[in-house]
């Protein structure tokens, strides 16, 4: 089953979305507009080169996904927190998560684990890890600790 | 603390920003000459990382060789071109050499450079980037690692209040802002309505109470340099009423004159909205045009009453 579900979140979010299976789904807070369809990948909203007609710089035919989005965030068919959330700050890729199942990463929130730098908080190598709040989930793509080449 | 974000807090009189060329040889000697050209208009200069995707000197290097010179860098970053690893060891590589201002940027798409069959990166976003950095200043890297003697970063980013879409740009400032950016260079805009208004929005959610605000104006000479910006330049539209008035104030000079007056009425309209804190200017002359603004317009370290009372002041 877990090998099976990435092909069946595929198969249904590739059509609608076109989604690339980026493994930590955020279409709710972008108004159901994947930011991984943007040719910069962008996730927190639109570069400086939105075209006048508001069309992307990079692909002159395609509309701004950005531009898109944030005017389905505004859309009255969707939930107001997804709306509020739209301008939430979106941490960064983690790029392991690629070609995995979002819907499994939600589940099990490793979607939500985000570099210890990212909560602001430094940490020396030998002390606890401040600001880990959530529980970490097993994560089969990490390597143990000490394998550093 | 650099000398941008000590006249910023401050204060006192409008901040000017400029634009460094590009370089790609003739040694350290052209980045003295440029930044002697700079030095006695300016507070600070970008060191520009591959402007429109085009390969050039690195931001790393010149920003460094400036600050040698007495000229103060601000190092812009532009994602385009490195991942996090990358970007991370490039600020806090130049910080060893008293490089502060850092510039977080997006960056042009590959496409809009000579090499458009480059890989694009974009591991991270621009205001992931101001994060990031504000983090290196803080003492850690994003994966949390100590950097025991954190650099002095003075941290800050571009929006552009002229493209769409229009009513979001206000959010994206302020989401930049609280990301840690404290200086927002704005991109060149020919529509003062919009820049009104992008400022005006920034005043009420609060973005300036932390960021200071730098909109940019560009020196032409022509009315085909307009038109080339309107076309290839990425988030760059102008108006072609002015465009058309620029183009028929009569002969080469005229014209020449007519851009740099349109210059002027940008800056002034610009440096009179509250909330602005100086201005950042881009030189396509390259005929002491830079020199007449500054002096036209009264700002700058030239004009500096409390540094030049006290001697601090070349001229
Ligand atoms: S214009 Fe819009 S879709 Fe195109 S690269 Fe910029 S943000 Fe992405």
């Amino acid at each position: 089953m877990p090998k099976l579900l990435p092909l069946i979140e595929h198969a249904v979010k590739k059509p609608v979305w076109d989604c690339r299976m980026c493994g930590q789904c955020v279409l709710h807070s972008t108004g159901m507009t994947c930011p991984m369809t943007c040719p910069k990948t962008l996730r927190n909203g639109p570069c400086g080169g939105v075209r006048e007609n508001g069309n992307c710089e990079v692909k002159p035919d395609m509309r701004c996904v950005w531009v898109t989005a944030e005017h389905r965030s505004h859309s009255p068919a969707m939930p107001r927190h997804w709306e509020e959330e739209f301008n939430d700050l979106r941490p960064p890729v983690d790029n392991r998560l690629q070609g995995t199942s979002s819907w499994v990463n939600f589940v099990t929130k490793r979607d939500q684990r985000t570099p210890r730098g990212w909560q602001g908080a430094a940490h020396d190598a030998h002390s606890a890890v401040p600001g880990a709040s959530m529980v970490e989930i097993d994560d089969p793509t990490s390597l143990p600790e000490g394998f550093h080449s | 603390m650099s000398r941008l974000s000590t006249l910023i807090a401050e204060g006192r009189r409008p901040v000017v920003t400029a634009e460094f060329p590009s370089i790609d040889g003739g040694g350290l000697e052209a980045i003295e000459r440029a930044a002697d050209e700079l030095r006695p208009f300016v507070d600070a200069v970008n060191a520009t990382d591959n402007p429109a995707a085009h390969a050039h000197a690195s931001n790393t290097s010149i920003a460094i060789a400036m600050s040698q010179f007495g000229l103060e860098p601000i190092m812009q970053v532009v994602c385009r071109d490195k991942n996090r690893i990358a970007m991370q060891a490039d600020i806090v590589g130049a910080s060893l050499f008293g490089v502060e201002n850092i510039a977080c940027l997006t960056g042009d798409d590959v496409t809009a450079g000579d090499e458009p069959e480059a890989r694009r990166v974009f591991d991270l976003d621009s205001t992931q980037l101001i994060k990031v950095a504000a983090g290196l200043g803080e003492g850690h890297y994003l994966s949390g690692r100590a950097i025991k003697q954190p650099p002095t970063l003075f941290v800050g980013a571009v929006e552009n209040p002229f493209a769409p879409p229009l009513d979001y740009r206000v959010q994206r400032a302020l989401k930049k802002a609280e990301a840690g950016a404290r200086f927002l260079q704005l991109q060149i805009g020919y529509y003062p309505e919009r820049l009104e208004a992008f400022v005006r929005g920034c005043v009420e959610v609060g973005v300036t109470r932390t960021t200071a605000l730098l909109p940019t104006v560009v020196l032409t000479k022509s009315a085909k340099a307009l038109s080339f910006m309107d076309d290839a330049v990425p988030g760059i539209s102008i108006p072609v009423d002015v465009i058309a008035s620029v183009a028929g104030a009569g002969d080469k000079e005229a014209i020449a004159e007519a851009s740099y007056q349109l210059t002027l009425d940008i800056s002034r309209h610009a440096l009179s909205l509250p909330g602005v804190s100086g201005i950042h200017l881009t030189d396509f002359r390259h005929d002491g045009s830079l020199e007449r603004l500054v002096r036209d317009l009264g700002i700058g370290p030239a004009f500096d009453p409390v540094a030049t009372a006290s001697g601090t002041t070349s001229h």
